[in-house]
């Protein structure tokens, strides 16, 4: 065989290579600095983050769990829990950061993690690196690098200008395609169950939608709400201004999703089938409840479910109370609440209407008839404006307004409307008076920032025509020698600090008054309750503060047997709140009897 | 002639010669193999049924640690799996990055192939070249996914981010370097008479029996098969790219060497024209939330061309956010276990660790 003299030669050559420096660096006297995308240690911006957890849902690996940190208080929108990362489980694949809603999540370029305990890799980003923020590395640049979707599905709605010739619905309503997309949005944290003054299981009903099982979906509604259809439409949805996915995009649908779901079920009957309500036999105790509103409902049918002899007492035609006299039907049509309520009844809920407290029975009598009861007549009368004039003819009260055109009674209202104040009911003055053809004008003393309406309806009202006069004090009613209401006096106003750090508040600028003429002028700046209906002697044993009763937290008040609940109950008046309430005495009511019993 | 006797000698799981978390039980007569059995079960983390827990997402970053020196195919076959059952679109521009991609990790993944062929006989030399030189192909995977090894980089949809701003021209530096280490290499390594002698005749493969059992990769076209997924069902965007497809015909360690050194020439190719033909546009066809994203009832058997040979994924979805079935069919379960088994009887002790890193024996292929 002949000798290869190449092969054996060659391979000398990588003598050469004895010359070159190294490829390696003198760690750790040099360090080579990590890519701009490296992927390192976790840091968490701590006063960004809301604690929703879905970091800690997304880790396959299990690594991430939500701790309490001192420092850190939990409050609305936030869990008050922050992520904590065991190292010696994470892969730093980063999931947890494109999942991240608020964007608060980001790996760095430190690598190196040196403890002095040998049994823990437990490292709590942002806590154990405080200055992680200067190395962050691996995050979203965009929410379009997220992994979530931050837009929301767009809700059809009439055209402005064609809402206003009729009273029909404005908001038209999810398909089902339309549905399970922005259903499927959602990423399950929670933080929306605990601002829900009902602490409604949100998630689970949305992630039902998201499956396409509308009907479980509204099982899941019914469990604590037998008004979802009405919260579907109405309700002032704080679970949205706490949606994690808010903090850099558009809340998840709630409401509407809520709508969808309820819709699905469009008579009495497919309801019942679809909920199969189990209904306990008769217990033979008896419930008295004054005023058939979203409280006294709801507290009706959770009780006749339980087998108790429920009876509502309502002194109007209709069962509803403000969400049947106050919201308008281009919100709230008439038949869905007629459906949400026939069903309450076809379940045992006994309604009386047109009785009245105090005038058709006695207060006594009431008492005397039933173990407990309940009072939910919600507010009802309007305050004053307190300016002078107010008497003059053609100066009325939004909610008297509203109720009367609900009730389809004959309402005559002139070409300028000027409505005063600017909360739901101030908005729902004025959107209704478009639809009767009428100019409108609302005046606000503060900002639109400042006002309590929900933003969806204040814009709502611009898309309607209907202009807003901002930081604009109503000071006089002038009448013509009719006693007519001919023009309103006003001022403009400047805001200024309140000296508390509190919200700033409107001050009439001098010499900057106005008068615009108007036909009428519609009062919307709260209600109140009236109370008389209750005989003297058990008023005098119960307590109030500025208005409204006070209770406990099962809705007792100081007499064991009686219970108050909604608008005369609670700060927020509104119709979940009252829901939420409703369902609270049904807890307080259940312990009196089990208590009574007993004895 | 008195037989020698017969002796039982352990190799591995704890061995510097053997490709991984794994055993090979011999039994010796002198120095030559009598019989040579395959034992597993030092790594298995159950991938797959890791995955029939979690969401179609959850599922991503874990499908990566199945290869240690090239983690791509199986991020791609997931990928292309899932998408397959969806019938979801992906960007040409991410199909052309993942091709990027794939053959980076195949350039990387021969860097360790070098230095493993080369040291098994003894070669110390080439590990500390080829392996310190595979780092650059890290740096540049570091910059684009921000992981060394393991990427993360690949998902359904496309790929997890854009190129960075000038990092094909930092991939064709790369290139270069590579390209000019090659005589260096060949010097020390192919030209090596010691390393030909070593090779020639050792763990040779019949090309029927080569057929018959399944063998696949380098292994197979060293026996003269023109076998290569890309293209015989090409993916993502290999049948617009020019290569050819090395073969040999010897079916023996030195065949096979010969296969994957064309293969690397034919690599460095490929990305050449990948950065060429780079389109513009998304690089991202987005998916819906990770933590509700459903799949439709289905399944899909997809494959790539591996370093080591087709690597085929096979995903089953019952519609649900999970997936129902993930099967990993590797080449090493072919190669580590019944192939190696049956080459190694006759062979010499010393050729044990060459042979098997001529095969591409990667143990977690074997335990899914």
């Amino acid at each position: 065989m002949a000798l290869d003299l190449k092969g054996i030669l060659a391979p000398f050559t990588a003598l050469k290579q004895l010359g070159k420096p190294p490829h390696t660096v003198a760690y750790p006297m040099v360090k080579k600095p990590t890519a701009e995308r490296y992927r390192g240690l976790h840091y968490n911006e701590l006063d960004d983050c809301i604690g929703c957890g879905t970091c800690s849902t997304i880790c396959q690996n299990g690594a991430i769990d939500m701790i309490s940190l001192d420092g850190v208080e939990g409050k609305t929108g936030d869990s008050g829990l922050r992520p904590r990362v065991d190292n010696g489980r994470c892969c730093w694949c980063g999931l947890c950061v494109d999942v991240c809603p608020t964007g608060s999540l980001s790996l760095t370029q430190e690598y190196l993690y040196i403890t002095d305990d040998a049994d823990s890799f437990l490292w709590i980003p942002g806590v154990d690196n405080p200055e992680g923020g200067k190395l962050k590395s691996f995050y979203p640049e965009s929410n379009a690098q997220s992994l979530l979707d931050y837009n929301r599905i767009p809700m059809p709605e009439l055209e402005g200008m064609e809402r206003i010739k009729s009273y029909a619905e404005v908001v038209l309503g999810y398909n089902q395609e339309e549905a399970q997309a922005e259903a499927e949005r959602c990423i399950s944290c929670g933080l929306c169950v605990e601002a829900c003054p009902e602490h409604m299981h949100i998630p689970e009903y949305i992630n039902a939608i998201s499956r396409g099982e509308p009907d479980m979906a509204l099982k899941i509604i019914y469990d604590n709400n037998p008004l979802g259809e009405l919260c579907g439409k109405v309700c002032t949805r704080r679970c949205e201004d706490v949606c994690s996915i808010a903090v850099r995009g558009e809340p998840v649908a709630i409401r509407w999703l809520k709508r969808y779901a309820t819709e699905q079920a469009n008579n009495i009957d497919i309801i019942r089938e679809i909920l199969d309500p189990e209904i306990l036999p008769p217990n033979g105790r008896k419930v008295g409840i004054i005023g058939a509103g979203p409280s006294g409902l709801t507290a009706g049918y959770y009780l006749a479910l339980k087998g108790y002899d429920v009876t509502i007492y309502e002194a109007k035609k209709h069962a509803g109370g403000m969400t049947m006299y106050g919201i308008p039907k281009y919100r709230l049509p008439m038949e869905s609440l007629q459906k949400q309520i026939g069903y309450m009844e076809s379940i045992g809920v006994k309604i009386k209407f047109d009785t009245k407290i105090g005038v058709d029975i006695s207060f006594e009598e009431l008492q005397k008839e039933h173990g407990a009861i309940f009072i939910g007549i919600g507010f009802e009368v309007p305050y004053t404006l307190g300016i002078e004039g107010e008497h003059f003819e053609g100066s009325i009260q939004a909610v008297n307004f509203l109720r009367e055109v609900n009730a389809e009674r004959p309402v005559e209202i002139g070409q300028h409307v000027v409505v005063i104040g600017g909360g739901n009911v101030a908005i729902d003055g004025a959107r209704i008076a478009r639809r009767f053809g009428s100019d409108v004008t609302i005046l606000y003393r503060r900002r639109v920032a400042d006002m309590p309406a929900d933003w969806e309806e204040i814009e709502g009202a611009e898309d309607e025509g209907v202009k807003i006069l901002t930081q604009a004090i109503p000071l006089e009613i002038l009448a013509d020698k009719n006693g007519k209401v001919e023009s309103i006096k006003y001022g403009m106003a400047e805001m200024v600090d309140d000296g508390k750090g509190g919200r700033p508040r409107p001050r009439l600028i001098e010499n900057d008054e106005h008068i615009m003429p108007v036909d009428n002028i519609i009062g919307a700046i709260g209600q109140e309750a009236d109370y008389s209906f209750i005989p003297e002697n058990i008023r005098e044993q119960l307590e109030f503060s500025r208005g409204r009763m006070v209770t406990g937290e099962l809705k007792e008040t100081k007499l064991p047997w009686l219970f108050a609940g909604g608008d005369i109950a609670n700060n927020t008046a509104d119709a979940i709140s009252a829901i939420a309430d409703g369902y609270k005495a049904v807890k307080g009511i259940e312990k009196l009897f089990a208590q009574k019993g007993q004895e | 002639m008195t037989r020698e006797k017969e002796t039982t000698l352990y190799l591995g799981p704890q061995h510097p010669g053997i490709t991984g978390n794994m055993m090979v039980k011999l039994k010796v007569a002198g120095d030559e193999i009598v019989k040579a059995e395959t034992h597993v079960g030092y790594l298995h983390r159950a991938f797959e049924k890791l995955m029939e827990a979690r969401t179609w997402m959850q599922s991503f970053p874990i499908v990566c640690r199945i290869c240690v020196p090239e983690p791509d195919p199986n991020e791609e076959n997931f990928a292309r799996a899932v998408e397959e059952i969806e019938g979801r679109e992906v960007p040409e521009r991410a199909q052309y990055i993942r091709v990027l991609v794939l053959e980076l990790a195949r350039l990387a993944s021969f860097g360790l192939w070098f230095g493993g062929q080369s040291g098994s006989a003894g070669l110390y030399t080439m590990p500390q070249w080829t392996v310190g030189d595979r780092d650059y192909i890290l740096d540049l995977f570091e910059e684009l996914t921000g992981g060394r090894v393991y990427h993360m980089y690949i998902w359904p949809g496309g790929v997890r981010k854009d190129l960075p701003e000038g990092f094909t021209d930092r991939v064709l530096k790369t290139l270069d370097y590579l390209e000019s280490r090659l005589p260096a290499i060949d010097n020390l390594m192919f030209d090596n008479a010691v390393f030909q002698k070593r090779a020639q005749g050792v763990g040779y493969i019949d090309p029927k029996m080569a057929r018959e059992w399944g063998v696949v990769g380098p292994p197979l076209r060293a026996c003269g098969f023109k076998n290569d997924v890309r293209i015989d069902e090409p993916y993502e965007i290999y049948d617009k790219l020019n290569f050819e497809v090395p073969t040999e015909t010897g079916g023996d360690v030195w065949a096979r060497a010969l296969v994957r050194r064309r293969e690397y020439d034919q690599s460095i190719s490929i990305i050449r024209q990948v950065i060429e033909k780079m389109p513009g546009g998304e690089y991202y066809n987005k998916v819906p939330n990770p933590l509700t994203w459903t799949i439709p009832r289905g399944d899909a058997y997809v494959k790539t061309e591996s370093v080591r040979g087709e690597f085929g994924y096979y995903v089953v979805s019952d519609g649900s956010t999970k997936p129902r079935r993930v099967h990993v069919r590797g080449p090493a379960y072919v190669h580590a276990v019944s192939l190696l088994e049956r080459i190694l009887v006759g062979a010499n002790i010393a050729d044990v660790s060459f042979i098997m890193n001529s095969l591409g024996t990667c143990p977690p292929e074997i335990e899914r």
